[in-house]
């Protein structure tokens, strides 16, 4: 290297950046990608302000006046009372299996108590969602015509009590842990072995793509679970974030949302030719899991069509998972559904994947 | 077909879109012998190696290996074939030790024999010393011995080796050279890549390859007694010059500079007058005579007035 600064040899290495850049075409489209996602995303999809959450009502009095008052909370859009229960039983149950996220209940001396000093209506809400507890307590303030009391709402957040915030963080971030290890780490992995030219050696030998794809898949697959019970025990001790429901069952449902987040990873190496594309790659996919699956942002805040997307990503649903089993004490046969949306991510994404798979060069 | 030849190919041929790789390929491999390729960088050699062991289809063409049919029975090919790749492809992350019985587990070899395979191939390839080290801190000659050692683990009754030597010191390429026929007094099938002369003159059956076709085929000997041209030895003090002059001439088909003298081929013996009255005009001192042929000037032969549009 020469003593004195050259521009001339700065712009040379600036050309021949640029060009081997446009020769990466993956990379140029990263480029342009990922800021229109993130554009798009937080600029559409991303709202604070919750509308319409389910929920259900248990009118206990069946008068006029309560009637009344279901028609006005209604009107503020924030919960969507469509779902009118006898029993404050059968509503606890949907709240568990996260059908509702808040339940309504009138009680049958709703009249005496609108001139007593008991609030008249009482709202159950799920307490693993923070967004949930922000829009009950919106309600909370909701002026009652005709009550004595200015508190007309009690509110109950169910599973959390003491908005303790880690107790909503935690089990989604379980799932996101797990989303960039599990991905960019596959992903990367199967590239180095083309990249290195250990492929062009292994398909010389008897060894079936099947059988080299599965078998650097599996130690993640111990990784992972490693992972979420590292992030299980740190949170346990540091912030009390308890494990409500079976350990077994939750350890399911991680195993499957690793294999389906192997199955991406995967398909992402089947897609990309250097390690380089793949961790973009991995990014690209990391980018709408973080945003839309409700870990930081509100799912009910979203427009429909985000809200398609987000049922087609594996951490939408491992978040409902992990949050009912570990917070509200839910089990798989609660949650089925959502179990049912990873197998279908997994064996289609890893169908795909292995198909593309060549023992070939070409 | 024979069952003589470890490898037979039919008008075999592959293309990259436009551009045609290997042209129209026929070729024979004798059992239990050291056969060649031999040709500049692109001509075809690696391409034709992968299609040969099913890593590549051909665009047309037959292919028998072992009596195999490829690409359609490449996999039990894989199971009777070792290849040693052009670049290092093993671990750079892994031992010596553990290279080797990764890949011995892959070729389904129990415990023992695992160990006493890995044993085996330290002692043979001199890997003892080296089989806690990482492959990628070997030097080049002893990365080539773990290749050579990996790729005859499973003990191939034919091994491609594709440009085997490229990286490699003269004195690893000599020791390397008495490993592989070690491995034919055994009664491997080798076919090797390569654009060495002097590892050409070792084979006993060359094939001389140009953008994908193959311009001869035989013994060195036998390539050498039958090529179509006759090498001069002209020594000058200005060989420089006498290029320059000689190269001019129609009937110099090749002309190179050998220290103080020049190598010049001609078509035939007839040229030698001619090419002395060529230089006297000049004013150029020289003696011309005729000299022994030797492969460079049949690779030469064989592949010039064939290089129009080379790149």
């Amino acid at each position: 290297m020469s003593d004195r600064f050259s521009f001339s040899r700065l712009l040379a290495v600036v050309i021949k950046e640029l060009r081997q850049l446009r020769r990466d075409r993956l990379t140029y489209g990263m480029i342009i990608g990922i800021p229109t996602l993130q554009l798009i995303l937080f600029g559409y999809a991303i709202n604070m302000d919750v509308r319409h959450l389910p929920a259900a009502v248990v009118d206990q009095a069946q008068t006029q006046t309560s009637r009344q008052v279901v028609e006005e909370l209604q009107q503020s859009r924030v919960f969507n009372f469509n779902r009118a229960l006898h029993h404050a039983g059968t509503g606890e149950a949907m709240l568990r299996r996260g059908e509702v996220k808040a339940v309504l209940i009138i009680p049958a001396d709703f009249e005496r108590r609108l001139q007593g000093q008991r609030p008249p209506l009482q709202l159950i809400v799920d307490g693993s969602d923070q967004v949930v507890q922000q829009a009950a307590r919106q309600i909370a303030q909701f002026p009652l015509r005709g009550a004595t009391t200015t508190a007309a709402v009690e509110v109950l957040p169910y599973y959390n009590p003491h908005r303790n915030a880690p107790l909503n963080t935690v089990p989604g971030l379980i799932g996101v842990i797990l989303t960039m290890t599990m991905v960019m780490f596959t992903a990367i992995a199967l590239v180095r072995e083309r990249e290195q030219g250990n492929l062009e050696f292994l398909i010389t030998t008897p060894l079936s793509s099947a059988e080299l794809t599965l078998g650097k898949v599996l130690p993640f697959v111990a990784i992972g679970l490693i992972q979420t019970s590292l992030v299980l025990l740190l949170g346990k001790w540091i912030f009390q974030v308890p494990v409500r429901g079976s350990p077994l069952e939750l350890y399911l449902a991680a195993l499957l949302f690793i294999i389906a987040s192997l199955a991406l990873g995967i398909f992402i190496s089947t897609l990309v030719r250097s390690q380089f594309q793949a961790i973009q790659a991995a990014i690209f996919t990391f980018l709408p899991q973080i945003l839309l699956s409700g870990f930081m942002f509100p799912y009910e805040g979203m427009p429909k069509a985000a809200q398609w997307i987000a049922e087609v990503l594996p951490l939408t649903h491992f978040i409902r998972l992990a949050r009912g089993i570990m917070l509200r004490g839910a089990g798989l046969a609660d949650l089925w559904p959502e179990l049912l949306a990873l197998a279908v991510f997994a064996v289609v994404l890893l169908g795909i994947a292995v198909a593309r798979v060549h023992k070939r060069l070409d | 077909m024979s069952t003589d030849n470890a490898i037979e190919t039919h008008d075999l041929t592959r293309r990259f879109g436009d551009f045609t790789a290997v042209d129209h390929l026929n070729l024979s491999v004798p059992r239990g012998q050291v056969y060649g390729f031999l040709g500049p960088n692109g001509c075809g050699k690696s391409t034709t190696i992968r299609m040969l062991c099913g890593l590549l289809l051909p665009s047309e063409g037959d292919i028998r290996v072992l009596d195999l049919d490829i690409p359609k029975q490449a996999e039990a090919l894989k199971r009777r074939a070792g290849y040693m790749t052009q670049t290092f492809s093993l671990y750079r992350d892994l031992t010596v030790r553990e290279n080797l019985e990764f890949v011995a587990r892959l070729f389904g070899l129990s415990r023992q024999r695992t160990r006493q395979r890995v044993e085996e191939l330290c002692h043979r390839y001199h890997l003892e010393a080296l089989a806690g080290q990482l492959a990628g801190t070997l030097s080049g000659g002893q990365k080539q011995r773990l290749a050579l050692a990996t790729a005859v683990l499973n003990q191939p009754e034919l091994l491609f080796l594709d440009e085997p030597t490229s990286a490699v010191d003269p004195q690893s390429r000599r020791d390397f050279w008495d490993e592989l026929f070690a491995l034919t007094d055994a009664g491997t099938t080798l076919l090797v890549s390569t654009h060495y002369m002097d590892e050409a003159e070792r084979c006993h059956q060359l094939a001389i390859l140009q953008r994908g076709r193959l311009m001869a085929q035989g013994s060195p000997e036998r390539l050498k007694a039958d090529v179509d041209a006759t090498p001069l030895l002209v020594a000058t003090a200005a060989p420089r010059r006498a290029q320059t002059v000689l190269q001019a001439l129609e009937d110099v088909r090749s002309c190179a500079q050998i220290g103080a003298s020049l190598r010049v081929l001609v078509s035939s013996p007839d040229q030698l007058p001619a090419v002395r009255d060529a230089l006297r005009k000049e004013g150029i001192e020289g003696k011309v005579d005729i000299t022994d042929v030797n492969l460079e000037d049949v690779f030469v032969a064989a592949t010039h007035g064939h290089t129009e549009g080379e790149s």
